[in-house]
């Protein structure tokens, strides 16, 4: 079968799954943060597969934007739709200052910089008033959407996550796709040849860095409705490294990738949560090492590269 | 006598624990420095090597009984041999590709390092006594200073200083610096740079042990000690400018200091002011203070 078109096909049948996954097993709540992370994950493979910067503080944008959500909706009684929507204002505006700073470095400073100035809003909010400091802030109601359809029921808040989920990765696959996107590839293959084609290089990556933080705090602002609380693990390094772990192990460059690796890493967190308990950073470190020494391509990638070869075989 | 309305005593209090906080801040940019400058890799792992060597210091004494002086010479070595260990098998492997991926895997490492000794050791901090010599304070007049952190800033200056002598004034330095600028030509003059770069690596995780050692009796020996401070570390060494040796000695105090002072003026501000005089620093001279690119 063409390549193409078994692509389309594969995405159809993944997106079947999701559909009817919540009646053949999956437990809703854990669907739903599984898809945020998804979300997260495909928002960070935008700017590292495709624009080819590596931000080391994403947990940032994702924490911003669900402090902020959790807080509107909960204490200034705004709806959620409206909260969704505040909180990925601000974390763009948060990942537009910050990319304002970090990207006057390249390369391995600009990982460094995004990280430093993460902890930095680490800091913020754990001494910030509003956040709840160690407690985090808690009991955000899910409301009303549009002031019509509650989302107490967990089975119709999952269909308002997917189709936040599925508005996002064809959003993404959108922006790749279009001439801009071509520009970033560009810039990711060789940018000292982007800057000689005359391409204002900066602002190409400005920007990739800002849609990358709004879509980042979109995932936050679902999290804390699905959830109902935002906490400080939600700002802190180690979510920065995992986002960054789900997108290498799922295949970063590629759509599917992060979300395989979205769902992989978050079920195999959930999976060994209860039963070795802190051999989970150790298990989580030596699937980090593996993978950048035998696996950088990721499950979609060897599945692509394999193709391939198998292609030109026959 | 009053400064800016806070009491001498309390300035100079705060200048001191800034000072020492800048020691380690110090050495650990100076490691990470010569490690990326022949490796190419922003070490991660940094953190959690300081973090073990603590540790080491903290189960010689507890299990083998020995002593403050021994744990200053055996942490450095033990972790060293470790850190020849990792670049032997893993970090090798990733010298020909994105430098990227050398930071993905001191990641790694550092996760699993901090996990096992989580596990081993629980979340709560182990307290490391300060060794019998150094206890105790000296009345200067005008402050009094706690004999074992003016011992912290003096040992660290001492090995920052030296291991900026090695590397600017002798040959040793003079061939790491070649190395760092064309490894193939100094293999050519007849040189061993694989080993080269092993020992540096081992050279570095020693260092980072040894600031493990010097800290252990003033702070809590817990897991999680290195990984905060090896962020602070890299906005030292994003603000100095990772090319320079001195700049990055000299930001780690000065950056130590100065949150010193905001503990005393602003303290509020403490945690994050490392963090605004980085993004300051980017915004007017964005290679860093002391840095040489572009």
């Amino acid at each position: 079968m063409h390549g193409a078109r078994l692509g389309k096909l594969a995405w159809a049948v993944g997106l079947l799954l999701l559909i009817v996954a919540p009646f053949v097993g999956l437990y809703p709540i854990f669907g739903m943060t599984a898809l945020c992370f998804a979300i997260f994950a495909c928002a960070f493979n935008l700017l590292l597969g495709y624009t080819g910067l590596l931000s080391f503080g994403h947990a940032a944008y994702l924490s911003t934007a669900a402090y902020t959500t959790g807080w509107l909706v909960r204490s200034a009684g705004l709806s959620p739709e409206l909260g969704v929507l505040a909180g990925t204002g601000l974390a763009a505006a948060v990942g537009l200052v910050v990319g304002l700073i970090a990207i006057r470095r390249q390369g391995i400073y600009f990982a460094m910089v995004t990280l430093a100035m993460a902890q930095m809003v680490y800091f913020v909010f754990l001494q910030a008033p509003f956040t709840g400091g160690e407690d985090g802030l808690q009991g955000v109601p899910r409301g009303k959407l549009f002031g019509l359809i509650s989302l107490r029921n967990d089975l119709v808040m999952y269909y308002v996550v997917l189709a936040v989920f599925v508005a996002v990765f064809l959003f993404i696959v959108r922006i790749v796709h279009s001439p801009y996107g071509q520009v970033l590839k560009a810039i990711r293959e060789n940018e000292p040849r982007a800057v000689s084609l005359g391409y204002d290089v900066d602002r190409y990556k400005l920007l990739a860095f800002v849609l990358s933080t709004a879509l980042a705090g979109l995932a936050g602002s679902m999290k804390t409705l699905v959830l109902g609380f935002a906490s400080l693990s939600d700002a802190h390094w180690s979510l920065s490294g995992e986002v960054v772990l789900m997108t290498l192990l799922g295949g970063m460059g590629t759509f599917a990738g992060p979300v395989l690796g979205a769902f992989t890493v978050t079920g195999l967190q959930n999976f060994l949560a209860d039963r070795v308990g802190s051999w989970v950073t150790v298990i989580i470190g030596a699937i980090f090492v593996l993978c950048v020494v035998a696996f950088r391509r990721g499950f979609v990638g060897e599945l692509l590269a394999w193709w391939q070869r198998r292609g030109r075989k026959s | 006598m009053d400064i800016f309305g806070i009491p001498l005593q309390a300035f100079l209090g705060q200048l001191m624990l800034g000072l020492v906080n800048g020691s380690f801040y110090a050495m650990l940019s100076l490691g990470l420095a010569v490690i990326f400058g022949l490796l190419g890799i922003v070490n991660f792992a940094h953190g959690a090597l300081y973090m073990i060597g603590a540790y080491v210091a903290w189960i010689s004494l507890d299990r083998f009984g020995l002593n403050y002086w021994l744990a200053l010479v055996v942490a450095p070595l033990l972790v060293g041999a470790l850190g020849v260990v990792i670049e032997r098998t893993l970090l090798k492997r990733l010298y020909k590709i994105d430098p990227i991926y050398g930071l993905l895997l001191t990641f790694g490492l550092a996760l699993i390092g901090e996990g096992l000794f989580r596990y081993a050791f629980g979340v709560s901090g182990q307290s490391y006594p300060v060794p019998e010599l150094l206890q105790g304070a000296t009345n200067l007049g005008f402050m009094v200073l706690p004999n074992y952190r003016a011992w912290i800033v003096l040992a660290s200056l001492l090995v920052c200083f030296g291991t900026w002598f090695v590397i600017e004034r002798t040959r040793l330095g003079s061939y790491l610096r070649a190395g760092t600028e064309n490894p193939a030509l100094v293999q050519a003059f007849g040189i061993n740079v694989p080993v080269m770069v092993m020992l540096t690596y081992g050279a570095g995780a020693g260092l980072a042990a040894l600031a493990g050692v010097l800290a252990a009796p003033v702070i809590q020996v817990n897991p999680l000690m290195g990984s905060h401070l090896i962020i602070v570390v890299f906005a030292v060494v994003v603000i100095g400018g990772m090319g320079s040796i001195m700049g990055s000695i000299l930001s780690g105090l000065a950056l130590g200091i100065i949150e010193g002072l905001t503990k005393v003026f602003y303290p509020e501000a403490s945690n994050i002011v490392v963090f605004v005089i980085m993004a300051i620093v980017l915004v007017i001279k964005p290679a860093g203070l002391f840095g040489k690119e572009a």
